[in-house]
């Protein structure tokens, strides 16, 4: 560690705080946020940055987040660094506009702090809200603790501005969970040098750039819609090489490596449990209290959600017998949640058996013995002893 | 048929690269009522002129000299708005002397 050329320190952040450390650092040119929880706090802190002329942003008061996401892709068009946040409910309110930021190619980065959609209204964590918009063209990485919420947002502008990428970038974390435990995080001491990661703005377009006048988002029908629509396609096919870029220079300065997937003990394993965000945290413990009883499981964390890493994923579980796949969330009416549709298509035509789990729906807590106890089913499943549904529930009241 | 561009050689996001250029997107094929100018009753007072959100009345040398179809959507707020039609629709229908009238467009 000595030999880098950057200092670090040791801070004690939410994953709010810890959010708007690395957006302090980033120092956008415009934000626009409209409260709502468990988001409100990471606005709160941003702002004491404002007020204290610690960041040089335009702070911008709106009255909904339909007007949050306006006011961001309004300061993106006209060439701004610019972000917003949101949780649940503020996301479903943006929807219209989520679409077009991302239509538009403007690279705002935004933290979603995940919460359960209403209703009956709920403030606590699961992942339905981004999960929603997990088809808007927004790249999306889920963050398991406060230290990879900082870290993937200061990486979020350098993937998203990328001339090859040029998307909307959201970062998640889980609602109460994440956003309001403190943990120790290993900050980039000098915000000059956080800086200097995410380099200077470059914005492809600006609409006040009168020498060169442009028209953005005009009426675009049958003749060249769908021509737009595969430039998205291209742009999300190029960003796993840029994130692996990206992730591979911020290991670099930080130590901090990152990749697309997170492969814990799965190299000999025969069950593989899956997970996004802070479970991932809890099933790894589960999966050292089933090695200790001599079971061979492992785990696998999406990091990217969006592009989804399919050929990571299929390389990881290519010696896996059996997969259970925890969602925090439910697709209604489809057999499976959004997490293990993407896993069934990934291992697609191999042999391989795939389990799905709904847990924790509005804030419910998952503890270690409850998915210890997931990956010995699925091994009785592996040994044929017990019988599975393709779907089934972890904490659920029958 | 017209060849148009395949989506490597557009520009990204619906980006329009050029201002002043929406004279060129034909918007005339909208139009259901068609405004017809009858210059021998016109009085150019050029009400129509600048009450049309299309810019579609076509004007020179002092007078209105006829429509532009390409862009006119039939919105029919010169024909409301004309002074000339204003008075002579107090008048039984076969004797008006309309300056615009709206008819209705054959297909």
């Amino acid at each position: 560690m000595a030999d880098r050329k950057i200092r670090q320190v040791k801070l004690s952040l939410t994953g709010n705080e810890a959010g708007a450390f690395a957006l302090k650092q980033a120092n956008p040119d415009v934000a626009a946020v409209f409260p709502i929880t468990p988001q409100t706090e990471l606005m709160h802190a941003f702002s004491a940055y404002v007020a204290d002329g610690a960041v040089n942003t335009e702070m911008v008061y709106v009255e909904s987040e339909h007007s949050a996401m306006s006011a961001t892709v309004g300061a993106a068009a006209a060439g701004a660094r610019a972000f917003t946040a949101t949780s649940a409910n503020g996301l479903a309110l943006m929807w219209e506009i989520v679409y077009i930021a991302a239509s538009l190619r403007l690279p705002i980065v935004m933290p979603v702090i995940n919460r359960a959609l209403s209703g009956p209204i709920n403030i606590h964590c699961d992942h339905s809200d981004t999960m929603g918009a997990r088809d808007a063209g927004w790249i999306q990485i889920f963050c398991e603790n406060s230290q990879e919420v900082y870290d993937s947002l200061l990486c979020a502008f350098r993937i998203g501005e990328n001339k090859k990428v040029l998307l909307p970038v959201m970062v998640t974390l889980d609602g109460f969970i994440i956003s309001h435990t403190t943990e120790v995080v290993e900050t980039i001491e000098r915000d000059e040098d956080a800086r200097a990661f995410i380099g200077p703005y470059e914005p492809w377009i600006s609409l006040l750039d009168v020498d060169n006048p442009v028209t953005m988002g005009p009426l675009d029908l049958q003749d060249y819609y769908f021509e737009h629509k595969r430039q998205q396609v291209e742009a999300m096919t190029n960003a796993p090489a840029v994130i692996d870029e990206v992730f591979a220079a911020y290991g670099e300065l930080t130590g901090r490596r990152y990749e697309r997937v997170e492969k814990y003990r799965t190299d000999d394993a025969e069950v593989v449990l899956m997970s996004l965000g802070s479970t991932a945290g809890t099933a790894k413990e589960a999966v050292d209290v089933l090695r200790d009883e001599g079971l061979a499981v492992g785990h696998l964390k999406v990091r990217t959600f969006r592009p989804f890493p399919f050929d990571l994923v299929r390389e990881a579980l290519s010696g896996a017998k059996v997969v259970g796949v925890l969602d925090r969330s439910i697709s209604f009416g489809a057999q499976y949640g959004p997490l293990c549709t993407e896993v069934m298509a990934a291992v697609h035509g191999k042999d391989v058996e795939i389990r799905n789990f709904i847990y924790g729906l509005g804030g419910r807590d998952i503890f270690v013995e409850q998915i210890a106890e997931t990956g010995r089913s699925l091994y009785d499943l592996m040994r044929g002893k017990k019988d599975l549904p393709p779907q089934s529930y972890i904490g659920l009241r029958e | 048929m017209e060849k148009k561009p395949g989506w490597k050689d557009i520009p990204i996001g619906g980006l329009i690269p050029r201002a002043g250029n929406s004279h060129e997107y034909k918007t005339g094929g909208w139009r259901t009522w068609r405004p017809v100018h009858y210059p021998e009753n016109c009085i150019n007072c050029l009400v129509c002129f600048y009450s049309c959100p299309d810019s579609s009345i076509l004007f020179e040398d002092g007078k209105i000299v006829g429509i532009d179809y390409d862009h006119c959507k039939g919105c029919g707020i010169c024909a409301r708005e004309c002074l000339i039609n204003k008075r002579e629709m107090k008048k039984p229908e076969g004797e008006r002397k309309l300056a615009i009238e709206m008819v209705l467009e054959e297909n």
